[in-house]
């Protein structure tokens, strides 16, 4: 550090060396200071009122007049050195301090804690949800309907004759008493049974939604599932719109690789009937068709039933269980980790599927 | 068979005997038998047995194969004797259970092979002991393949047959449909059995039907036919044992086998009595009230007056096309057989069927419609395999009654089947398919006229003949077109609420499950409306998978807490769950007395009738809380869930759908008594409860305790949604803060102070919240401080410390007015 001694001579505004040198005295102790601390220090000795520079300067005063310019002039540009000297400096020193105070501040980032819970979507509703979307992007609607159902809206509206096997084959969960003919929904066709009395013609609408069967839960089976239905009724529709629709939304759903194929079937509710098979490349063991579910052109049976004139309207339908899309499409091994409700199933996949 | 999959048969497996069997398996004749008995009591053959004819070679060469041609074996059963003919594994061979056949020593000789049972070589159930062939009526020569000559070789496809083809369920439907799927050349087997054109003279039939269904006679066709001097003891032929058993069909007698194996060929199902235990005609008609029969199985059962009877002058001898009865039946001592093939009605079997619980073959088939024409046939074929294998003799007079139903036309307009189905049908391959299948086709004006064949009583319509020309054609040959729905309007308002909850719920981290909507009567009464106790409505199912979970929830959190339970019980004891879904909430009337048939849309009336029988099932959302807010970990502590949490969460929900949530203190049940919340909407409508569970209800069911939950109705907060929210103006002049605290009894609520202090503070009042809530020292017993934070603004000027001031006092003045609230 240095300092003016007091009673250190006063050095002469007017004699240039001595100046001069205390000029370049006061900016060697600026540079030489190391912190904000010793240039405060630095300061108050080379510029403070008892400094030699300000001695020398108040010592203008004293000067014959011809002599004042001169001195001036030189006490001026030699304070400004050293000012300049000061604030370059300072803000160097501040710099340094400002980086320093972040570098103490540096944490460890991948000790960083989880403060929010992350919510997870059932991803049964997440792809309810993006198959719903498809096809309203296809101008189609969504429709929905009870759980509990009357029995003519789930069977004979539906061409399910009273004393057909077909009817026994959907292992109906009957409501108490028996006699009032309401029972739990074996798919989710008496929405689209309800749709064709409820709206105007054409129609095109999904009804996604919980059904209901009386099997025990086990890996493939479970009594509470999902499907989701279409149907469209218009003028002129063949199994032509129907395959056409079905591969469409395929090509949405898996890609634009998806294939599909149709085979034969039986259902009360659609002649001609088929079953829908999909092509999964991906599938675990190799490419293969897998089954998908149910579809065919709307039987005329069911359309008097809702009151439309099968010579004026045609229309298909299909049907697909979403658990069965979600088992193969995302490799779910086990029906029960989609009902058992184990958070990990549904955090795995957060909002997403 | 893979190939029937095209024309709609779905291959569900192949049975293969030879998956589990393997040679060598040979005839084998016991030369010498030596007994020897054993210290543990038991005595063993000691055999030598000729595997290879005298005079020729061992042409198998192994381990354990003697080039003598004869093998030693030890057995232990002792149901043969030296010269019988049997059935010789060799070492080598394989047979059902991976068990492996070689030459062992064993009780002091090396036995080189096994004399086998039925049930070794898997096909049967005999314990009896080793199969003697002579018994089955064979002699074959020594050496002889036995799997050749058991049927062992044969295979058999098991297909999927939809309800709607019962001329699928046998051999004549299913060879026709693989000609179909292949090109093959299709031969009837039908058209193998010469019967006689008319029969006259048999066993008096009459069909006497005064109760029809649905006005269609019960049986339209009876034939019966007489074989006399039958043997019921002669053993069935192995290949035709092998042939019923690959089609899951026990070998029984011979007369009763013959039947079975008539009817898988030709689909009809008939029936064996003994003639000689008939007394007077056979009559078919409708049960008396109090008639019993016991059947074939050996169970009495009472019949209803519906059920479609087999009688004689004793009374019924059989539920028709469903199951014989037992004092008719044919047994070892029958001599004379009366052969029935007779044509029922499907509904009458399938309501019999289903009443007696007795899904046998002949209903499986008559439920879903048998070929009326068949009859003569079948009973013509079962009559030739008696002859031919019982050694009896067919009685040359039979009887035929009944009429046959008439045939079905169906007009078919030239393009129809094309619109139908997408392809450009030519006018021979619509005639070809149609003509394959058996029916025949006439031109007409514009299209043509079908008769549809007698085996196919589901084709009715011209859609169900499109389906026929579609499936031969190929529904591989269908394009694709993609219909343009008209312009839709997206998802309705409901449907985005809906979705829009549900994510704001997952976005404030909970997770979401799914449970089954199956519970208790006791979680209804606890979880349901609130204080309605045991007067509570359910719906109940009436087949339910487990009887103490027979009810229909009213309530979605007995299904969630079972989820938290058994998340918890895996382990995991932060836990935030949400579900969404139907409750079941049954009012006044409970489904129709009757229901509207089918192919005719009911009247508007009728149609409200279902529509109101259908309980009401709102859309509800519930929530539990367990355990703490987030994960601990280094540099953060977790908060503990508390009923603040279920609280917040229902206002959170009320938030993303623009409806205000009002709180108030409640009651219910299955919450704390002192932190529940009731909450509502402004017009006063209930829609839910929220706060801590109550502690007992925790403690029975294994959940920590201070778990919180919410359960709202969502249907009512959608409903109550503003259809527009109007703009409120936006103020930039400054704000004028000012704090007030105010001393009010201990019961007050503090949101009712905040709504005096809103009310009283007047419109420069821009936003008033709750900071802190303060008992104890300083504070009479009995009261409580509430501190509030008052913004106040102006949409015109610069507020004065005057104007806030005078407003805040108002506040103030109100509070004091509506709960004696002091100023601190």
């Amino acid at each position: 550090m240095t300092e003016t001694l007091p009673g250190a001579a006063i050095p002469n505004p007017t004699d240039e060396a001595a100046i001069t040198a205390a000029v370049d005295q006061a900016v060697a102790a600026i540079a030489g200071a190391g912190t904000l601390d010793e240039l405060k220090a630095v300061r108050l000795a080379h510029t403070g009122e008892k400094s030699p520079l300000s001695l020398a300067n108040r010592e203008i005063g004293k000067l014959p007049k011809d002599q004042k310019a001169l001195a001036g002039k030189l006490m001026g540009a030699s304070r400004g050195r050293v000012n300049k000297a000061l604030a370059d400096r300072t803000a160097e020193l501040e710099a340094e301090n400002d980086a320093r105070i972040l570098l103490e501040e540096t944490v460890d980032v991948t000790a960083a804690p989880r403060r929010r819970r992350t919510g997870a979507r059932h991803p049964l509703s997440t792809l309810q949800d993006r198959v719903a979307d498809i096809f309203v992007g296809m101008g189609w609607e969504i429709a929905e309907g009870p759980e509990v159902e009357s029995e003519w809206f789930n069977f004979d509206a539906l061409n399910f004759k009273p004393d057909h096997p077909a009817r026994e084959m959907q292992d109906t969960f009957f409501v108490e008493p028996p006699e009032a003919h309401l029972l739990m929904r074996t798919h989710t066709s008496p929405v689209q049974v309800r749709s064709m009395l409820e709206r105007e013609l054409p129609i095109y609408v999904l009804c996604p939604g919980k059904v209901f069967r009386t099997d025990e839960l086990d890996a493939t089976h479970t009594p509470v599932f999902h499907q989701f239905e279409g149907l469209a009724i218009d003028k002129h529709l063949s199994m032509a719109d129907l395959r056409g629709t079905l591969e469409h939304f395929a090509r949405q759903m898996f890609g634009d690789e998806a294939q599909i194929r149709l085979r034969p079937n039986y259902f009360p509710f659609t002649e001609p009937s088929a079953e829908l098979d999909i092509w999964h490349p991906g599938a675990k063991g190799g490419p293969r068709w897998i089954e998908w579910g149910g579809c065919g052109m709307v039987n005329p049976n069911v359309l008097r039933a809702a009151g439309i004139d099968p010579d004026v309207y045609s229309g298909f339908a299909f049907g697909m269980g979403i658990e069965r899309t979600l088992m193969f499409r995302n490799e779910v091994g086990d029906m029960r980790d989609m009902i058992e409700g184990d958070v990990r199933f549904s955090e795995h996949f957060g909002m997403e599927i | 068979m893979t190939e029937l999959v095209k024309v709609g048969f779905e291959e569900e497996d192949v049975h293969r005997p030879t998956d589990t069997l393997q040679g060598p398996i040979v005839v084998g004749q016991v030369l010498s038998l030596v007994k020897e008995p054993q210290t543990n009591g038991k005595t063993i053959n000691w055999c030598q047995v000729r595997v290879v004819p005298e005079g020729q070679e061992q042409t198998l060469t192994g381990d354990g194969i003697d080039p003598s041609g004869v093998q030693g074996i030890i057995c232990g059963a002792h149901n043969f004797v030296e010269g019988d003919k049997v059935v010789v594994t060799l070492p080598g061979a394989v047979l059902p259970g991976n068990f492996h056949i070689s030459a062992r020593k064993t009780y002091g000789h090396l036995s080189a092979g096994m004399i086998a049972s039925v049930r070794e070589l898997g096909i049967g159930e005999d314990h009896d002991g080793i199969l003697v062939l002579s018994r089955i009526g064979l002699d074959p020569e020594i050496g002889t393949d036995a799997m050749e000559l058991l049927g062992l070789y044969d295979q058999a496809a098991e297909i999927n047959v939809t309800p709607d083809r019962g001329y699928a369920f046998s051999i004549r439907g299913v060879a026709r449909e693989y000609a179909h799927a292949t090109g093959t050349t299709f031969t009837d087997p039908a058209s193998r059995v010469t019967a006689p054109a008319e029969l006259s003279g048999g066993y008096g039939v009459k069909i006497n039907d005064d109760a029809p269904i649905y006005g269609k006679p019960g049986c339209d066709r009876f034939v019966a036919r007489t074989v006399h001097g039958v043997d019921a003891t002669k053993p069935t032929p192995p290949w035709m044992v092998s042939r019923l058993r690959l089609a899951g069909i026990r070998s029984i007698s011979l007369p009763v086998d013959i039947s079975n194996y008539v009817m898988l060929e030709l689909g009809q199902p008939t029936h064996c009595y003994d003639q000689d235990t008939l007394s007077g005609d056979i009559v078919v008609r409708r049960a008396l009230a109090g008639e019993k029969i016991t059947t074939l199985d050996g169970k009495e059962r009472a019949l209803d007056a519906e059920d479609l009877l087999i009688t004689d002058a004793s009374g019924p001898i059989g539920i028709a096309g469903v199951m014989g009865g037992a004092a008719t039946e044919v047994g070892d001592s029958t001599s004379t057989v009366l052969v029935e093939a007779a044509h029922f009605d499907e509904v009458s079997i399938a309501r019999s069927r289903r009443r007696h619980k007795l899904p046998s073959e002949a209903s499986k088939r008559f439920e879903r419609g048998v070929d009326w024409h068949v009859a003569g046939i079948a009973a013509q074929r079962v009559v030739d395999l008696l002859v031919e294998l019982a050694g009896g003799t067919a009685d040359q007079a039979g009887s035929d009654v009944g009429t046959a139903p008439d045939s079905v036309s169906i007009e078919l307009p030239e393009a129809f089947a094309a619109a139908r189905v997408g392809i450009d049908f030519t006018e021979e391959q619509i005639v070809t398919s149609l003509e394959d299948l058996g029916a025949a086709v006439e031109k007409n004006d514009g299209g043509w006229t079908v008769t549809a064949p007698s085996w196919r009583s589901d084709l009715e319509t011209k859609e169900d003949l499109s389906e026929e020309i579609a499936r031969l054609v190929g529904y591989d040959k269908i394009p694709a077109t993609l219909p343009v729905a008209p312009p839709g309007r997206g998802l309705t308002r409901v449907q985005q609420q809906r979705r829009r909850l549900i994510q704001a719920l997952a976005d404030a981290g909970l997770t979401e499950v799914l449970s089954y909507p199956f519970v208790s009567k006791a979680a209804n009464d606890t979880f349901g409306v609130a204080g309605q106790g045991a007067d509570r409505t359910a719906v109940k199912l009436a087949n339910p998978i487990s009887e103490e979970q027979g009810f229909l929830r009213t309530s979605i959190l007995p299904g969630l807490i079972e989820v938290a339970k058994r998340n918890h019980s895996r382990g995991f004891r932060d836990l935030a769950l949400f579900e969404s879904g139907l409750v079941f909430l049954p009012g006044g009337t409970v489904g129709t007395a009757s229901i509207p048939p089918l192919g005719v849309k009911p009247s508007d009336e009728v149609l409200d009738g279902l529509y109101d029988g259908v309980p009401a099932q709102p859309f509800h959302l519930a929530a539990v809380l367990t355990g703490h807010d987030s994960p601990a970990a280094a540099g953060h502590a977790p908060r503990p869930w508390d009923w603040a949490d279920a609280l917040d969460l229902a206002r959170v929900a009320g938030d993303v759908l623009g409806v205000e949530v009002l709180v108030s203190q409640g009651s219910h049940q299955a919450f704390h008594p002192g932190r529940a919340a009731r909450l509502s909407l402004r017009n006063g409508e209930v829609v839910g409860y929220a706060g801590e569970l109550h502690p007992k209800l925790l403690a029975a069911s294994d959940m920590p305790a201070r778990s919180v939950a919410l359960e709202l109705n969502a249907d009512a907060l959608f409903g109550a949604a503003p259809d527009v929210i109007v703009a409120r103006h936006i103020s930039t002049f400054p704000v004028a803060t000012q704090d007030v605290a105010l001393v009010v009894p201990a019961e007050v609520p503090a949101d009712d102070v905040l709504a005096a202090l809103r009310e009283g503070a007047g419109e420069l009042l821009e936003d008033v919240a709750l900071f802190d809530v303060y008992a104890g020292k300083g504070i009479e017993e009995g009261k409580k401080s509430l501190a509030f934070g008052l913004r106040f603004r102006a949409n015109d000027r610069t507020l004065t410390a005057d104007e806030a001031s005078a407003a805040r006092e108002g506040a103030v003045a109100l509070a004091a007015e509506r709960f004696g609230a002091v100023q601190r």
